[in-house]
């Protein structure tokens, strides 16, 4: 597809595609959204490089594999709710601390969070495995 | 609108499910594909259906105020949706991956992993034997 | 009591490591476990015979009132010292009969795991830590008898006895289940407390009869008692332990254990008795016919089974003593003849008793040993034997009602054991052939050691009667009466009808020895009639499932993928639908509600795309439609309050669209594989699936739900996990662990796919 439209409209577009699905993960767990859509909006935005320019282009704004991605999601999601542990709460707790930043005044940070960090990468990181080894095949 | 989705839901099931009973290899693909989508949209349904408010809660309140949408179907079938595409896409994989072996995408030619079937005999592997 | 239970065990797993160290002296140095194992219980024995059984109690699954608890009565005492002190004597024997095989390490494994089972079974205090330990006597047995596995014969003889005692295993454990559901207590001595409340209930019959199921196979008895002599495929060690003396004891231990709780009624009478006599009377005409050392012995086993099991169903007193004291002669002398019939194979590589003879001055151990056992056998005084038979007669005189036949019955038993102690004990040592046996020698001694202590017990206890009795026979006999009974042993009863009897059976034993080619030739007449016995049901039996398991197979596993979609969605349809007519018909959907039309036209959109997608013929329509499908459900997720859904929905759809186009175009154009006919069946049964399906939905909108789970989830999603979108808090807060495992199934579909593509690539590049 060497369309010189689609390129420039996809160049513009996937950037804003991964702003709008970090968006989606910090904000999912007050608003809609969350790690599942977030992940899913950021895949498609590297689908849509691929399909535009290049897989191999695509791929390599990637920086990392789309398995070490898989991993790291598991690893975050194992983590966060590993913490509970050492606070002497069954595994999976939640646990929250609120941090005090100038800008927003009070942000609540918590495991959760985490998990769904994890959520978000390992989703990007199983679609992406199999439609970029599909594409190429 | 519920006894309308409750039509749908079974259309979509009946569409699924004679797909499913076709022999061609693809057809039974989109049929499991379709059926994914039925069953999402049943238990969201059969869970009770509110028209409008999500569940979220104001940033006032502490619980939700007034009516709405239950969240438990909600979070069930989230999972499920990204389940289904994993499980689609392994599908689809497997299936095209059959096809590029055995050369037919008939079922009937696939009944058993262990038969005489000559189409096995064409398999890189052996073909390197035989050389 | 656990320790000497689980030393044997131990053992097991230890000897084929310390097998390979020891070599040669292996049988010796094992041997001592059991040895030590004999000891503790010899030590028990003067609390036991003062009327003190021992209890302990371990727990173990405390939620089904099972605990780990063991029993030492009378009766447990004497079989635990059967097994462990014959036990110690067949590990010495076994290192000298198999020592130079390469697989005996195998067979001291299953041999001393059978021994731990053994006298589990024996001291379970629990109903089913006995059925547990009886089954691992099964398992190790079928290890036994198929030790030789590279012989058709073993083989085939080993699963006859587990299939056997198997199925006979299984009817014990719904008996013992019954039973604990009647008294409402799986430990043995409560149970032995509640015997006036057991043979009143209701379910008296159906536990005893299942009860029986499990000690007739197992003691083989009639019409069950085939396996047995075709168990003598067993290497001669595991013969004599297992297949005289011990296992096939179990069915007689149960019984026993259970005559105070289940005895004295008619059924167990009729059943037992008749069931044992029955047994004594196949087994006499069988073992008159036998030539094989092994196979003799092993239908004379049978028939003392027989015996035993006869004694335990008339259950007088006499009987009782009767049956324990024949038990004891019994294991003492047939362990012994069956050592003594290894040692003479072991030693000629014959098995035919009528080509033996001379070996009296070649082999002088092995005779003492035969000559012992074999006076025992025959009930000679002043050897124990002679006291089994004695106090078996006067148990079948004083029998109530059925005197006549059971004496003659006992008559033929005793005449049997007498012709066949001549056959074994004399015929291959003291008579004289035509052509000596040149090859024959006597053993070392763990070949003679065995038989020569035990047949000099046979003969040393029957000098000392009295404390026989008092310590072995005696609380044996008041366990399985349930109360102490004065229990006297001797010789010497004055003339009565007992020792009339015992002069006949001399007489008839000597001359059937005398006559017995002639004899065997009158027995060999209904010969014919062989084929038509038990074991040929078994067979049948076994067929019949082979034949039904290969045609269901074929039936039901016959590789079209569409058959079995075909079967399930016909039941998916068909079950339920009668559930809902039968339980008060269809539901009438309510009041037909007004929709707006926006959402009249997605109902539209999603239903003709479905129709679509499963009637095009192109590739590409399908695809189309299948994603406006997709993008219909995701509108109805956005109007019914369910945004993230919607959302997900959305992008999956997109993405789900995409990897079909990129499959598709390797894939074939869609085919007709099938005819007119079939589409319209197929049709029809989804169409029918398709109503189904609605008429469930409208079903289920029509349950009142209770208040969930979810009404929680709302009230504590800000106050608990400071979260307002109520959908995500769950996924990753309240159900994160659920969440963890679906992120794995997802991991793990992608690998799958992954390694499939990769699959290819590896090809293609082996190609270029």
């Amino acid at each position: 597809m060497n369309s010189l439209f689609l390129q420039t409209g996809a160049r513009a577009i996937k950037p804003l595609m991964l702003l709008f699905s970090v968006y989606l993960l910090l904000s999912g767990h007050n608003h809609p959204g969350g790690g599942f859509a977030g992940g899913l909006v950021a895949a498609a935005g590297f689908c849509l490089h691929a399909l535009a320019v290049d897989v191999h282009a695509a791929r390599k704004t990637l920086k990392l594999q789309p398995s070490a991605l898989i991993g790291l999601g598991l690893l975050f999601a194992l983590i966060s709710g590993i913490f509970a542990l050492f606070a002497g709460l069954p595994l999976m707790s939640g646990l929250w601390f609120t941090l005090h930043l100038p800008i927003f005044e009070e942000v609540k940070v918590g495991t959760p969070l985490i998990f769904d960090i994890g959520v978000y990468l390992v989703v990007i990181g199983i679609t992406l495995m199999i439609i970029m080894n599909l594409m190429e095949d | 609108m519920e006894i309308l989705l409750a039509i749908i839901i079974g259309i979509l099931f009946s569409c699924a499910l004679y797909l499913m009973l076709r022999r061609s290899l693809i057809k039974v693909v989109i049929g499991l594909a379709l059926l994914s989508q039925a069953a999402n949209l049943l238990i969201f349904t059969a869970a009770g259906l509110h028209r409008g408010d999500p569940p979220l809660i104001p940033e006032d309140a502490v619980a939700p105020i007034g009516a709405h949408a239950d969240p438990l179907p909600q979070a069930l079938v989230l999972t499920a949706i990204v389940i289904g595409f994993g499980v689609l896409a392994f599908t689809l994989v497997l299936f095209q991956r059959a096809y590029m072996i055995i050369g037919t995408d008939d079922l009937d030619q696939m009944r058993s992993t262990d038969t005489e079937s000559t189409d096995l005999k064409t398999l890189p592997q052996q073909e390197i034997h035989e050389h | 009591m656990l320790y000497t239970i689980l030393a044997p065990f131990l053992l097991a797993v230890l000897a084929p490591l310390l097998h390979h160290r020891l070599k040669d002296l292996s049988g010796w140095l094992f041997a001592l476990v059991p040895l030590g194992v004999f000891l503790y219980y010899l030590s028990q024995v003067p609390q036991i015979a003062a009327g003190e059984p021992v209890y302990q109690s371990y727990a173990w699954v405390e939620s089904l009132g099972i605990s780990l608890s063991f029993y030492l009565d009378g009766l447990s005492l004497l079989f635990a010292l059967l097994i462990s002190g014959i036990g110690a004597l067949i590990v010495v024997y076994t290192g000298a009969y198999l020592g130079q095989d390469v697989n005996v390490h195998r067979f001291y494994l299953a041999l001393l795991a059978f021994m731990g089972s053994m006298l589990g079974v024996v001291l379970s205090g629990n109903l089913i830590t006995l059925f547990i330990f009886w089954e691992l006597t099964s398992i190790t047995s079928y290890l036994l008898i198929g030790y030789d596995h590279h012989k058709q014969e073993a083989r085939t003889a080993a699963l006859q006895a587990l299939l056997v005692t198997g199925g006979g295993g299984l009817a014990l454990l719904a008996g013992l289940i019954l039973m604990g559901h009647a008294t409402g207590t799986y430990d043995i001595p409560t149970i032995l407390q509640s015997g006036d409340m057991l043979r009143e209930h209701a379910l008296y019959l159906p536990i005893l009869l299942l009860l029986l199921a499990g000690a007739f196979t197992k003691s083989a008895q009639f019409p069950f008692h085939f396996w047995l002599p075709n168990a003598m495929a067993a290497p001669t060690p595991a013969s004599a332990y297992l297949h005289s003396s011990t296992m096939v004891k179990a069915g007689i231990y149960l019984l026993a254990r259970m005559q105070p709780v289940m005895g004295d009624t008619p059924p167990w009478f009729y059943l037992v008795a008749i069931g044992g006599s029955l047994t004594l009377v196949v087994s006499a005409y069988l073992a008159m016919r036998q030539v094989i050392l092994k196979k003799l012995l092993a239908y004379t086993t049978v028939g003392a089974l027989g015996l035993i099991t006869t004694c335990l169903g008339i259950g007088t007193d006499y009987a009782l003593k009767a049956a324990m004291t024949f038990l004891l002669v019994h294991a003492l002398y047939k362990a012994t003849l069956f050592m003594v019939a290894g040692g003479i194979s072991h030693s000629t590589h014959l098995y035919d008793t009528e080509k033996l003879g001379g070996l009296g001055r070649i082999m002088p151990f092995t005779a003492l040993g035969a000559g012992l056992a074999g006076l025992s056998m025959a009930g000679i005084p002043p050897f124990l034997g002679f006291i089994g038979k004695e106090s078996v007669y006067e148990a079948g005189l004083a029998s109530p009602g059925a005197m006549l036949w059971l004496t003659l019955t006992l008559l033929l038993a005793a005449v049997v054991n007498l012709f066949v102690g001549l056959l074994i004990a004399w015929k291959p040592f003291w008579t004289t052939l035509d052509a000596p046996l040149s090859e024959a020698h006597e053993g070392n001694v763990g070949l003679w050691l065995g038989p020569v202590l035990l047949g000099s017990l046979g003969l040393i206890l029957g000098f000392i009667p009295g404390t026989t009795a008092l310590y072995i026979v005696g609380p044996a006999v008041a366990a399985t009466a349930g109360e102490a009974i004065p229990v006297s042993l001797s010789h010497w009863h004055g003339f009565n009808l007992a020792l009339l009897l015992s002069v006949i059976t001399v007489a008839l034993g000597i001359l059937a020895y005398r006559f017995r080619h002639p004899l065997r030739r009158l027995l060999e007449a209904p010969g014919r009639l062989d084929p038509a016995g038990p074991e040929r049901g078994y067979h049948r039996l076994v067929e019949g499932m082979l034949w039904v398991s290969k045609k269901q197979t074929c039936l039901l596993q016959n590789g079209y993928l569409r058959v079995y979609i075909f079967t399930v969605i016909s039941f998916l349809v068909a079950l339920p639908i009668y559930t809902l007519v039968a339980g008060g018909g269809v539901p009438i959907p309510p009041e037909w509600p007004s929709f707006k039309l926006y959402e009249l036209g997605i109902a539209f959109l999603i239903a003709g795309a479905a129709i679509g997608a499963a009637c095009t013929n192109s590739r590409l329509t399908a695809v189309v439609c299948l994603g406006a499908v997709g993008y219909g459900v995701s509108l109805v997720y956005i109007f019914y309050g369910a945004p993230d859904l919607a959302m997900t929905q959305f992008v999956i759809e997109t993405l789900t669209v995409l990897i079909f186009v990129l499959v598709l175009y390797r894939l074939p154009r869609f085919t007709h594989f099938t005819s007119e006919f079939v589409k319209y069946r197929d049709m029809l049964l989804a169409g029918g699936a398709g109503v189904f399906v609605t008429i469930l939905t409208i079903a289920a909108l029509k349950v009142e739900i209770a208040p969930t789970i979810s009404t929680y989830f709302a009230e504590q999603s800000v106050p608990m996990a400071h979260g307002r979108n109520i959908v995500n808090v769950i996924l990753v807060d309240f159900r994160s662990l659920d969440t963890m495992g679906e992120l794995l199934v997802l991991a793990i579909a992608a690998l799958g796919a992954y390694g499939l593509l990769r699959l290819n690539k590896d090809e293609k590049k082996d190609k270029v």
